[in-house]
């Protein structure tokens, strides 16, 4: 497999992984050429794209307490909070990867050959935007879509590139790292304006297990 | 007068044919659809980033809230993937156990779907037999898990327990005399594997019975043949799975080209359409509830012969056995830790995937060697097929809509997540 891309795929790219899927990384300015040739190589032929996931690497490897230099002050290790899941309305989570921090992974199948592949972009400018594959698979319509509404991936191109998720006039992009997971609004109806009204929550951070990342001996 | 050409219908989101939440926008000339614009996200939890704050083993049972109808299909892709990163194997009994209830689930899924679907094409009865049938296996899923639906039965490192040996039974009430009770319970006497194996000699003879309904009804042709068709490349590109894939003629099935668990060790075939209409897929529908049912019987004659674990013997993943846990300071340790911390998967990422009743369910997880997952993302295969919907109901009449979301099989739990 890796011989066939090597020998047949033209563009500036590198492998990252093979454990799994072989996983090639891609920069945006190649990104349409290397899937054009992916899908129209007649050694490769990925005619399906099986999914397009959004990836924020912002507090990737970043534990909420160190398991090797705090044994010893108990029971207050995993207290302070800082992920997604355990901060509340207003604060924010410490310590953002900036560089690499969108990531789009998108897995290809190939039916023919019965393959599999993983191309991943990694997206560095602010505001995020990448080229859309929709000129080269139909599939990829909504899950760009996905990838916008819940990351705020920009995708240049695409057709009709509306949030799909979430609802109608939300604001901001929930599947961020810095979003938290309780939400910012509320919805509530209210019985003096005689309307919907939005207003911030009110609930209570709830996850209790700490993020802790443990070496294997 | 006035006369009327084009205008804008909704759809939904509370309609009976929409299978849930789903709102459609029309664009309509006529009863013709020109456009139909699919909103989704009514049924949205952020299943994904739920998990990404909980432990492996706690997001389980949020994976059969996902396609809620095909319940253990979703966790088997869930487990999969923490396998896969983790690099175990489970017991040979755990995999069949695995491939057997994947199987039972596919019929339960597909049963609910053929009475859903004529139900919303206008033949009512089809949906009181298949529930009959559904209301056994349900009583499997109860049997082995507790609950009806949402089981949470696999487990990273094999299922949660073995096979009961016996059968929960009717109870004697003021409604029922004894001879009833007697008569309800004469296939429960036995094991859980028994009554299964009496529920596969019964079924294919039930699977006729709505065949004699359906398959050469008049009303049942006209309402499906030529309706929805899809070609076998624009369903490639379209990113198609499963029966919908199928349907059209591709021969593709997760289980027989990427074989997981003991896939690869039965004896099953894979039915394939020619027309890609919502016929040919009532068709491979129908054929793959008589394959599931050919597999469910092998493993159950595997399952008989061979006694044996279920579950790893590895104290950082499985947690201990209970009686240990009262008497030795190690298993007590290993089961406290499991239950608050969790274990931590080393960094990696992997894409497991697994043929579910609707298409490919793949898990695409990334770990950073915590105690959560980093990324968990649901790759469900209504969420492309629904995407395809405008497509397949261009310049179709309105009735239409509701043979087409009923052959896609829409369950709004996993298109949302």
């Amino acid at each position: 497999m890796k011989k066939i891309i090597q020998n047949s795929l033209e563009g500036e790219y590198e492998i990252e992984s093979e454990a799994d899927i072989l996983t090639l990384r891609v920069k945006k300015d190649y990104l349409l050429s290397i899937m054009n040739s992916l899908k129209t190589n007649e050694e490769l032929l990925f005619n399906q794209l099986t999914d397009i996931c959004g990836v924020d690497y912002s507090l990737f490897g970043k534990p909420e307490w160190k398991t090797k230099e705090v044994t010893s002050s108990g029971y207050s290790r995993g207290i302070k909070a800082s992920s997604h899941g355990r901060i509340k309305f207003g604060e924010t989570v410490d310590a953002l990867n900036t560089e690499d921090r969108f990531c789009v992974c998108y897995h290809l199948l190939s039916i023919k050959y019965n393959r599999r592949i993983r191309v991943k972009v990694y997206i560095n400018e602010d505001p995020q935007i990448l080229p859309s594959v929709t000129s080269i698979w139909s599939s990829a319509d909504w899950y760009e879509r996905e990838a916008f509404d819940l990351f705020g991936i920009l995708f240049e191109n695409h057709p009709d590139l509306r949030r799909i998720l979430t609802d109608y006039g939300f604001i901001g992009h929930p599947f961020r790292k810095d979003f938290p997971l309780i939400g910012n609004t509320q919805i509530r109806y209210d019985p003096n304006l005689k309307k919907i009204i939005q207003e911030p929550v009110d609930i209570e951070p709830r996850v209790l297990v700490p993020k802790v990342i443990r070496e294997k001996k | 007068m006035k006369e009327f050409k084009n205008f804008t219908m909704n759809f939904g989101p509370q309609h009976p044919a929409a299978h849930g939440v789903l709102r459609l926008v029309l664009q309509m000339e006529g009863e013709v659809i020109k456009n139909a614009d699919p909103h989704i996200g009514l049924l949205h939890r952020a299943t994904e980033k739920l998990a990404e704050s909980k432990p492996y083993n706690q997001s389980i049972g949020y994976m059969d809230r996902l396609d809620y109808v095909s319940m253990m299909c979703n966790e088997h892709a869930y487990v999969l993937s923490i396998e896969k990163l983790l690099d175990i194997d489970i017991p040979e009994r755990a995999k069949y156990i695995r491939v057997m209830f994947d199987e039972v689930t596919r019929i339960l899924n597909h049963l609910l779907w053929l009475g859903a679907h004529a139900l919303d094409i206008g033949a009512m009865s089809v949906f009181l037999y298949s529930f009959r049938e559904r209301e056994d296996l349900m009583d499997c899923y109860e049997a082995v898990s507790g609950t009806r639906m949402h089981a949470t039965y696999y487990r990273p490192g094999g299922v949660a327990r073995d096979l009961p040996t016996t059968m929960p039974k009717y109870e004697k009430s003021e409604f029922k005399n004894k001879d009833e009770i007697k008569a309800l319970n004469h296939n429960r006497e036995g094991s859980m594997l028994d009554f299964l194996k009496d529920f596969t000699s019964r079924f294919p003879e039930c699977i006729d019975e709505y065949e004699n309904l359906l398959t050469d009804n008049r009303i049942w042709k006209q309402r499906t043949v030529g309706i929805g068709v899809v070609d076998a490349s624009r369903a490639i590109d379209l990113g198609f799975t499963g029966p919908m894939l199928r349907g059209s003629g591709v021969n593709w099935d997760l289980r027989k080209k990427q074989p997981y668990e003991v896939y690869d060790k039965l004896d099953f075939d894979i039915p394939i359409g020619k027309t890609g209409d919502s016929y040919d897929r009532y068709l491979v529908r129908i054929e793959e509830l008589r394959q599931s049912n050919k597999i469910i019987k092998q493993c159950i004659s595997w399952l008989e012969k061979n006694p044996g674990p279920v579950m790893i013997d590895d104290a950082k993943v499985a947690p201990p056995n209970r009686d240990n846990m009262k008497v030795e300071m190690e298993s007590l340790i290993h089961h406290f830790k499991i239950f608050t911390e969790g274990y931590c998967v080393p960094e990696g990422e992997v894409y497991a995937a697994v043929e579910a009743p609707k298409g490919e369910f793949g898990i695409y997880m990334i770990s950073d060697g915590a105690n959560k997952p980093y990324r968990l993302k649901i790759r469900a295969p209504g969420f492309a097929h629904i995407a395809a919907l405008n497509e397949m109901c261009k310049d179709h009449m309105l009735s239409d809509v509701v043979t087409i979301i009923g052959t896609q099989d829409i369950v709004f739990g996993e298109i949302d997540r």
